[in-house]
């Protein structure tokens, strides 16, 4: 049995691949139910101030958050290219692809720096004077709270990838012990596809 | 300590309170975390002290109307989230999760020691509420906008902690999921799984798929205080229902993070002191996940009267009804293991006795809750109070007594004295109904709870319930007391001081570094008894 061999690893140094991946997992379950009590809000708000939340999603500039979406999808695509570039034992290449997707997702941080200083001056932010319906200011907070915990999730990422970067560089991640790289990209495909779905709430919806 | 040469609190990396602080092992977390939690425990109880001697009689007593808000906020923060919830699961639990799938350690030991420093630097941040300009909460642990949004007190602060607490919580519950996944000994099948590992099962998912919904909740309500994002706030087109759905989403299913563990715990009992293995060893496996499961549909009965649906409410009501059918048969299994069963009235059999008769009248008035109707009569009364008091105190809290003196002797290697344990037990749950029952007859009378003063009418019932906390007290201090003293003049302690069945007795006490010298092979169901045994 593969689960007797594990357990008897000496637990000091013990590495199981799969126990790793499976903790990874777990994690994921949590984050997708820590955004969903926004979702949650997302659609009760929405029922009740439907007229409002698509007036308001007419503000938002589509072509940017297109743009974005693009730069998300495509960090997550160098991202899985820069695993399996180390699974084949290309570890130039790996580090190549895992120093685009810093790049990558730091530019999407740069456009929603633009979106929401944009914003800014048009005076909506939350709490602001010039938001004037109650459905108005509802709609405004949700999209800063999620697009603002979503960012900080990219922030963190960036962070991860820059010691991912470092101990590939290392070789403490090589071709045959990859699982940090392969649970950070697992965590940075969620927040892909968290994005995927606050687009469309968000932006296209109208 | 003890007589085994290389046991696991006399060999480490480093030395002093560093070997502690800094073990990945399992058993020093799990023993870092009991201290804790026992701690925060005493704390607690000082705090319940305090509010009952406030209540002895009408009027201003001992404290005014704002330290008494302060007092009941700060007594439900601390109990809930830095003693009932980690309680049983992350010190018993972490101790002994291992040993009785026979691994060697949790899948990610370093995670394990994050966990108890978040538990610590959350309840450093809760407690920094106490000083800081503003002073300390008020307005309950349940943290309800709109007041908790307008309050000038350090709600914030309070909040922060809970985020943070339930990040460890969170941590913990994924380490024990994938430890019982991966790390379970050859031959131990799913159904050859102890009861205590299961409940442990069962409430780490609960951990992991409830606690983020309060991790947002919380969040949301710092910056609704900090940025005033409107959620909340009616004047903003925001609703405050809305975060009592989100809040009791997480806290009803924390419920079951607290009580299941528990049942675990008296499931390991019972069939040892009965000398009998365990009966419906699969009703209660399958029981503990449909209580964990259903557990999830039930926190509407929290908000009966805050306005809801007539159709949500007969929902609510009708699965609060169900949760209780797979507690029940629980209650019957075990009744059914001491049935002709060689029944040795030793300390933990006794707290766990405690926990049958003292879980079975909070579960049953909470049944009187779960109907609509009673329920809006005795809703915010003492009779909830004492409800909860009578399923968490007298639940999870005996429960932890009973783990607490049936695996004293594996912990420390010492022995206490019985007689003495029994005593204190005793007068533990003499004390616990004084205080608590009358709780009940004032509730029914229409005592609102979170209030400092009362009418005369209500004196009678509140002086026999302070006189019942100083009993209960009474009973704790003796306890703990004993149990203190044994660590240094107890005498030591057998390796199988019960006869127990399960891996924790099959090794030395204190259990060795690594628990096992070979991980051993499962060939059959858990509580097999030989003959002679």
């Amino acid at each position: 049995m593969e689960r007797a061999a594990a357990a008897d690893i000496n637990a000091a140094n013990h590495r199981d691949y799969a126990g790793a991946k499976l903790g990874m997992w777990i994690f994921l379950f949590t984050e997708l139910l820590f955004f969903g009590g926004l979702f949650l809000l997302y659609a009760v708000y929405r029922s009740k101030y439907l007229a409002e939340f698509q007036n308001a999603a007419t503000e938002l500039n589509i072509t940017i958050g297109a743009i974005n979406t693009l730069i998300l999808i495509t960090s997550s695509l160098t991202m899985a290219l820069s695993l399996s570039a180390l699974k084949s034992g290309k570890k130039g290449h790996s580090l190549l692809f895992q120093a685009l997707t810093i790049i990558f997702a730091s530019a999407f941080l740069v456009v929603k720096y633009f979106e929401w200083t944009a914003k800014f001056s048009h005076g909506i932010w939350p709490g602001s004077p010039e938001l004037t319906s109650q459905g108005e200011i509802i709609f405004y907070s949700l999209y800063f709270v999620m697009t603002g915990l979503h960012g900080l999730h990219v922030i963190i990422g960036i962070v991860a990838f820059a010691i991912i970067l470092a101990m590939t560089n290392k070789n403490i991640i090589n071709e045959g012990d990859y699982i940090k790289l392969e649970n950070g990209g697992l965590y940075w495909h969620l927040v892909d596809i968290i994005w995927i779905y606050l687009f469309p709430l968000i932006y296209l919806i109208q | 300590m003890g007589g085994q040469d290389n046991n696991y609190l006399n060999t480490g990396k480093y030395q002093g309170i560093l070997s502690w602080i800094l073990s990945t092992d399992h058993k020093r977390i799990g023993v870092l975390y009991l201290v804790s939690v026992l701690s925060f425990f005493l704390s607690g109880v000082i705090l319940g002290f305090l509010m009952r001697l406030e209540l002895i009689a009408p009027g201003q007593t001992i404290v005014t109307a704002q330290t008494y808000n302060s007092l009941f906020t700060l007594h439900g923060i601390i109990m809930i989230f830095f003693f009932i919830i980690p309680g049983i699961t992350a010190s018993f639990g972490n101790f002994f999760l291992p040993i009785m799938i026979g691994a060697r350690d949790v899948a990610f030991p370093r995670l394990n020691l994050l966990s108890w420093w978040l538990y610590i630097i959350a309840a450093v941040i809760a407690l920094s509420t106490i000083f800081l300009p503003g002073g300390p909460p008020d307005g309950g642990w349940t943290f309800y906008p709109p007041y908790s949004i307008k309050s000038t007190t350090n709600i914030s602060v309070a909040a922060a902690a809970a985020f943070v607490v339930g990040f460890s919580s969170i941590l913990t519950g994924l380490n024990f999921v994938t430890t019982i996944h991966r790390l379970r000994a050859p031959g131990m099948k799913w159904m050859r799984m102890p009861l205590f590992p299961w409940t442990l099962y069962a409430t780490s998912w609960v951990q992991i798929l409830a606690t983020p919904v309060l991790a947002i909740t919380v969040l949301l309500l710092i910056l609704e205080r900090s940025l005033g994002i409107g959620f909340f706030d009616p004047a903003k087109g925001g609703d405050p229902i809305m975060f009592q759905h989100l809040f009791w989403i997480y806290s009803h299913p924390a419920v079951y993070i607290m009580i299941l563990p528990a049942m675990g715990v008296i499931s390991e009992i019972i069939p040892v002191f009965s000398r009998k293995s365990i009966f419906g060893y699969k009703a209660i496996v399958i029981s503990t996940l449909s209580i964990a499961a259903v557990g999830y549909l039930v926190w509407g009965h929290h908000m009966f009267t805050s306005g809801m649906s007539d159709t949500a409410r007969m929902i609510f009501s009708f699965f609060t009804f169900f949760v209780a059918v797979p507690s029940g048969i629980k209650v019957f299994n075990w009744i059914s293991t001491m049935y002709k069963g060689s029944i040795s009235l030793a300390p933990p059999m006794v707290f766990a006795l405690f926990f049958i008769f003292l879980f079975s009248i909070g579960g049953l008035t909470g049944l009187a809750n779960s109907s609509v109707a009673v329920n809006i009569h005795i809703h915010d009364t003492y009779f909830i109070v004492s409800h909860f008091h009578y399923v968490m105190f007298g639940g999870t809290g005996f429960a932890f007594f009973a783990a607490l003196h049936y695996w004293y002797p594996k912990i420390c290697g010492k022995m206490y004295n019985e007689t003495l344990a029994t005593v204190a037990g005793v007068i533990m749950f003499v004390g616990f109904n004084i205080l608590y029952f009358p709780q009940f007859l004032l509730g029914w009378q229409g005592m609102p709870r979170r209030y400092y003063d009362y009418p005369a009418e209500f004196t009678t019932g509140n002086v026999i319930s302070t006189v019942g906390s100083w009993i209960l007290i009474a009973g704790i201090l003796l306890m703990v007391f004993n149990l203190l003293r044994s660590l240094f003049s107890g005498k030591t302690a057998d390796n199988n001081v019960w006869g127990g069945t399960t891996l924790e007795w099959q090794i030395s006490s204190p259990p060795p570094v690594e628990n096992f010298h070979e991980i051993p092979v499962i060939d059959g169901p858990p509580y097999r008894r030989k003959p002679e045994q």
